[in-house]
């Protein structure tokens, strides 16, 4: 079954929809240009990670001589943290930061006009 | 021909969760699961959840008993500018638990209320038990748990009895699910017995509370009188764990991570030894004292470390007549949250080595950032199903007297 989410071009960069397809929650996120979903549902403990914030993920980045002097974000990598525990997810791969625990992905079919969740 | 057909997907109401989304709709998975659980059929007691006290702060003050104080309290509230709530110490602004904002329901529960036939805290709580498939919630205060630490004894003894106060006035008498353990200003020991006298048998009282960071010795004489009163009345005391980043002992740890990690179960570790080495439950058998807030991955290290160092030692715990562990065992009871999963072997001997089918609390800690659900005692692959049971309500229900019927979603 396919799910009509909406047109491509009301997701902006960093921004996401999340839509119950008959009761299937899906987050669907625009990261890097490219549509991305996953299912709304954390394999921490089932919390609504799709309604989590979404921070690019924190470095702290080592100098030469192995010191360090402040904290930094990739903006490469962006994460959403799961609300309930913060649990944080890379929202390109799914991969969580810290678990072998993944998001569950969800596929889409993106047409010139329409986003769809297929299920 | 091949057609695909294509539905529309709603979008969800909230699309991102924030300090004002509503606790049912924050928690709408967790009361999903809970259906899906079954849970309709069994009773659940939460041991511990909080609200926020200093939101109602000025309210509270009214309560105060001291005249004096309870003027300079009300027009420091009425009156002064930057300043945290009166009469308050505790960690100002290191209170780093929401993670930079990215665990809302900790930074603030500051959703809508209209509501106004009672108090917004009976509201909320009533929201979250709810949501999570709870039968008795019992709340504990949350910044006032520091107040053990505070300089002037006596500030307790105020503010300790004007929670009580206010808290039976204003949320407990509102709902007969709402329960808590009433707050003992144990820095001053007589004033702590006068608050059992008062306190023991109003409307919502299930025991009493100790906040465990303080340094006042558990095993003093001057708390035994207390004791005496307790076990009498049959009202089980808890000791309620806390950070407080100010411990010399935790000074070099720069992480939030670390120090909650380490210091809601020092505090914990530190009373039990005490109880345990100096005989409290030799001499009161019949008091119940009830772990708070430090997980349970604490108590298999102290068992073991405190009946080692027993057996070479024995003439330093004259009144033991069994190991630590024993005691640990048979006379203490645990609250599960924050319950360690990471390694479900360990948590399968942890449950063993503390019977957890008899002394085993749940207690979902909500809405602070590492709350519990009661799915995850459900979901326990090596529990019978009497023994979950047990745990998420009927071990409560014994040891507080409730009524074991299920009272929610009705
Ligand atoms: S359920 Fe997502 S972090 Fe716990």
């Amino acid at each position: 079954m396919e799910y009509h989410v909406g047109h491509p071009a009301e997701i902006a960069e960093g921004g996401r929809r999340v839509v119950s397809c008959d009761g299937v929650e899906i987050g669907v996120f625009r990261i890097g240009g490219a549509l991305k979903a996953w299912h709304n549902v954390c394999p921490h403990r089932q919390g609504p990670v799709c309604q989590g914030r979404v921070y690019p993920r924190v470095t702290e980045p080592l100098q030469a001589d192995g010191t360090t002097r402040t904290l930094a974000y990739d903006e490469t990598r962006m994460q959403v943290a799961c609300p309930w525990h913060g649990w944080e997810f890379d929202l390109a791969t799914g991969a969580s930061q810290g678990s072998r625990m993944k998001l569950r992905p969800a596929r889409l079919r993106v047409t010139e006009e329409a986003v769809y969740v297929v299920l | 021909m091949d057609q695909t057909v294509s539905r529309r997907a709603e979008a969800l109401k909230v699309q991102e969760i924030d300090v004002f989304t509503d606790t049912r709709d924050q928690l709408a998975h967790a009361r999903a699961g809970a259906e899906a659980r079954g849970l309709q059929d069994w009773l659940v007691c939460d041991v511990d959840a909080h609200h926020v006290e200093t939101v109602s702060w000025a309210e509270l003050c009214e309560y105060i008993e001291d005249p004096v104080i309870r003027h300079q309290a009300l027009l420091y509230q009425q009156e002064k500018t930057g300043a945290p709530p009166y009469g308050l110490n505790g960690d100002l602004g290191l209170k780093y638990q929401d993670v930079g904002g990215r665990i809302p329901h900790q930074a603030g529960v500051r959703e809508k209320v209209d509501d106004t036939s009672v108090h917004r805290d009976v509201t909320l709580t009533r929201r979250a038990m709810e949501s999570l498939g709870v039968d008795y919630m019992v709340l504990f205060p949350t910044p006032m748990l520091t107040l053990g630490l505070h300089p002037q004894p006596e500030m307790e003894v105020y503010l300790g009895r004007a929670y009580n106060r206010w808290l039976i006035d204003r949320v407990l008498k509102a709902d007969d699910r709402i329960k808590t353990l009433a707050y003992l200003p144990f820095n001053v020991p007589e004033e702590a017995e006068r608050t059992v006298e008062e306190f023991a048998g109003q409307p919502g009282i299930i025991g009493f509370c100790v906040p465990s960071v303080r340094h006042k010795p558990v095993h003093h004489n001057d708390y035994m009188r207390t004791y005496a009163m307790l076990q009498e009345r049959g009202l089980p005391i808890a000791f309620h764990a806390a950070y407080h980043w100010q411990d010399p002992s935790l000074a070099t740890v720069n992480r939030f991570l670390g120090m909650h990690a380490l210091g809601f179960v020092w505090c914990n570790m530190v009373h039990m030894t005490n109880w345990v080495l100096n005989g409290i439950p030799e001499r009161f058998p019949g008091l119940k004292s009830i772990w708070v807030e430090s997980g349970l991955a604490w108590i298999p290290f102290l068992m073991q470390r405190l009946d080692d160092q027993y057996l070479m030692r024995p003439s330093e715990a004259p009144h033991l007549t069994r190991r630590p562990s024993e005691y640990m065992r048979q006379n203490c009871w645990y609250t599960t949250q924050p319950m360690e999963t990471s390694n479900m072997e360990a948590l399968e001997l942890t449950l063993k080595m503390i019977n957890a089918e008899t002394q085993l609390l749940f207690a979902s800690d909500w809405p602070h950032f590492d709350f519990d659900l009661p799915q995850e005692i459900v979901d326990l692959p090596f529990l019978s199903e009497t023994a979950k049971r047990n745990i998420l309500g009927l071990n409560a229900a014994r040891l507080f007297g409730l009524d074991p019927a299920v009272r929610k979603w009705r």
